[in-house]
């Protein structure tokens, strides 16, 4: 008789939810609760074949704690380590930042799609972003500056809370330097702020741009997001240049657990960039 | 044995008790053979040693929030509809260890999780629960990736499916074009007579499967009475749900339907439905970490869009409502199923109608939807 049966022997594997080890080389706070972790791979081989976009993230993983999805917010053509700009806010996130110089963090990842900055050279770029929606910006940013010809005009359009909260602080000469002009503004001043006030989407309002040849990237408090969009939609930006980055709930990067779900897309496969065209239907629903 | 040479294709008649035979040469290629059986006055899915573990003489009786098994002695094997249990269990079980993490001289280590499944033979698929399992293969067998437990124990798995002739109160496989007959995906399609087995070869290894046993021709009267058991079970299906091409678009188009806010005052949020639902997918992952310290587990649990924590984060709830849970759950699987996968997510199979506490009944909901909305 034939022997039918397959597999009694075969062996499950899990490779795709396992974690690689890297160690934390430098931490450099940025705000209060804020600090970016810059990252190496322990394993050659991993540090040799990991490459990511802007805007992707990786899931982060503490031992006995759990994941958390957190954007890259370093240079994609740094291939030596990887930055992680992180707010102190979950329960993975708290105890990431207790960790010292030379501690680990396992790292799943890249995961998700990225700013469109190949699709759009010679479009004038507009980047909108708050609190922690920053660090998925920033490697749009050193993109811009190594490929600086690539572009029309590049405008930063960045708000935090206070002055205290304004992240990469000592990074905005250097960008303007390379030719990003960069509006930043706070909620709340203080005696020593000399910038503008108020929430970001009112620094459209100070801009003076071609909806024609704008491509908007937006990423930061979903509250903001909106604005940033109305805004942009009523300069008659076509929604086809408007990209947006979500934050949901995830447990895989997969596209598997189904917890990342809006509407027909999963955030962390289908985004969590998305054109406001596609996302629009969806992101327009409440509590969807 | 008879002089009946059987073919991929080919149908067959078997006498009743002749399933013993088959479940023995499935033990002898290496196949658990997993059944119904009765246990705790419900059918569970659970592994066979012989015909008289499974059900014969059972039916049951389901409605919404309503399950009742009741012994009536008829003399066959598979009358009954499944109870809360399906096969995913097998393929996608509720807990399984995804890795362990050790931690020795302050450095951790990852040990991924091997292990060697057992190849299952599932005996008396129902054809929703087949179409079930067709639909998990989009979800778990992706081109990019796919799931190892699942890959494993799918691509070794045997499939005897059981067509229904005495669908249940619940069911509407009819409508979602998933039964009352398998059509496709498996090994042995096999349709219960009074007092004979009528029996479809469906691959190789279910050709195989029949070696030895007393095959018998199908005569016109035997296939004559599955053609009209088949048709007066289609025309018997407790619920219906009309033209289900149009769903998508109905429940897309009415996201902000006064319905969602009726059902959500109904819906405990309990998660009943999404656990009994042979489709559902979704899963958390945890950790548990040992008293020293030292040593972690991480887990993967079958998880619900009705949990609170399912749509969490920092910023808040993105879910934070019984009516935006319950939304999610039936757009996902009535609509946005077939944007993700090209099916919908449902079989028809009735589980999350029986096993509802509140006895919320999806094609009524379904239903209401549809209502022409009264404007004053």
């Amino acid at each position: 008789m034939t022997q039918i049966a397959l597999s009694s022997m075969s062996l499950v594997t899990t490779k795709p939810m396992l974690p690689s080890w890297a160690e934390i080389m430098n931490i450099q706070a940025e705000a209060p609760g804020i600090a970016t972790y810059s990252l190496r791979f322990v394993d050659h081989l991993v540090r040799k074949n990991y490459a990511f976009r802007p805007g992707q993230f990786n899931m982060l993983y503490l031992p006995g704690y759990g994941e958390a999805a957190i954007s890259i917010s370093s240079d994609p053509e740094n291939r030596e380590t990887l930055d992680h700009t992180i707010r102190s806010t979950g329960n993975v996130t708290q105890n990431i930042a207790r960790l010292k110089v030379g501690d680990q963090i396992g790292i799943r990842g890249p995961f998700g799609t990225s700013w469109p900055v190949e699709q759009f050279m010679g479009a004038d770029l507009i980047i909108a972003t708050g609190g922690v929606g920053a660090p998925s910006l920033r490697p749009v940013i050193y993109h811009v500056m190594r490929h600086r010809q690539d572009y029309g005009r590049v405008v930063l359009l960045y708000g935090a809370r206070t002055p205290k909260d304004l992240q990469y602080t000592n990074e905005y000469e250097s960008w303007e330097k390379a030719g990003i002009e960069t509006m930043i503004t706070v909620d709340r001043a203080d005696e020593s702020w000399t910038g503008h006030v108020g929430v970001v989407s009112i620094l459209f309002y100070r801009l003076r741009m071609d909806p024609k040849k704008s491509v908007i990237m937006t990423c930061g408090p979903e509250i903001m997001i909106r604005y940033v969009v109305f805004e942009a939609l009523a300069r008659r930006v076509p929604s086809s240049h408007i990209f947006v980055s979500l934050e949901r709930n995830m447990k895989c990067g997969l596209g598997q657990c189904g917890h990342c779900q809006i509407g027909p897309y999963f955030v962390c496969k289908d985004g969590p960039i998305f054109s406001y065209e596609a996302l629009e239907p969806y992101y327009s629903v409440e509590e969807l | 044995m008879s002089d009946l040479i059987p073919e991929v294709g080919s149908t067959f008649a078997l006498p009743k008790l002749e399933l013993d035979g088959l479940l023995s040469n499935l033990r002898k290629f290496g196949y658990q053979p997993i059944g119904p059986r009765v246990e705790d006055n419900v059918i569970t899915y659970a592994p066979l040693s012989s015909l008289d573990d499974l059900p014969r003489g059972y039916t049951s009786e389901q409605d919404a929030g309503r399950y009742r098994l009741i012994y009536t002695g008829h003399p066959r094997y598979f009358d009954v509809t499944p109870g809360a249990q399906s096969w995913k269990q097998f393929l996608f079980p509720p807990r399984s260890l995804i890795f362990s993490a050790r931690r020795d001289d302050g450095k951790w280590k990852i040990q991924e999780e091997t292990k060697a499944l057992p190849s299952y033979a599932f005996i008396g698929v129902r054809p929703c629960e087949l179409a079930a399992l067709l639909i998990q293969d989009r979800v778990f067998l992706r081109e990019e990736w796919s799931d190892s437990i699942y890959r494993l124990s799918r691509q070794s798995a045997f499939i005897l499916s059981m067509n229904c002739l005495h669908p249940c109160g619940t069911c509407f496989c009819a409508s979602m074009g998933t039964g009352p007959k398998a059509e496709t995906g498996f090994d042995l399609s096999l349709t219960e007579l009074d007092d004979m087995f009528m029996i479809t070869i469906g691959s190789e290894a279910g050709r195989l499967a029949l070696g030895g046993l007393n095959l018998q021709p199908a005569s016109a009267f035997l296939l004559q009475a599955v053609s009209k058991g088949l048709e007066d079970a289609r025309k018997r299906m407790g619920r219906n749900i009309p033209d289900t091409e149009a769903l998508p678009e109905l429940l897309l188009g009415n996201l902000e339907h006064p319905q969602w806010d009726d059902v959500a005052r109904r819906c405990l949020s309990c998660t009943n439905c999404t656990q009994v639902c042979p489709t559902c997918f979704c899963w958390d992952a945890s950790d548990q970490l040992s008293i020293s310290g030292n040593s972690s587990q991480r887990t993967r649990v079958w998880d619900s869009c009705f949990n609170p924590d399912y749509s969490y984060i920092a910023g808040g709830n993105t879910r934070p409502n019984t009516r935006a849970r319950y939304r999610q759950w039936l757009t996902h699987k009535m609509a946005s199923w077939k944007h993700q996968f090209d099916v919908l997510g449902c079989v028809g199979c009735g589980r999350c109608i029986t096993w509802c506490p509140a006895g919320i009944d999806l094609t009524a909901e379904i239903a209401a939807l549809r209502e022409e909305k009264v404007t004053s």
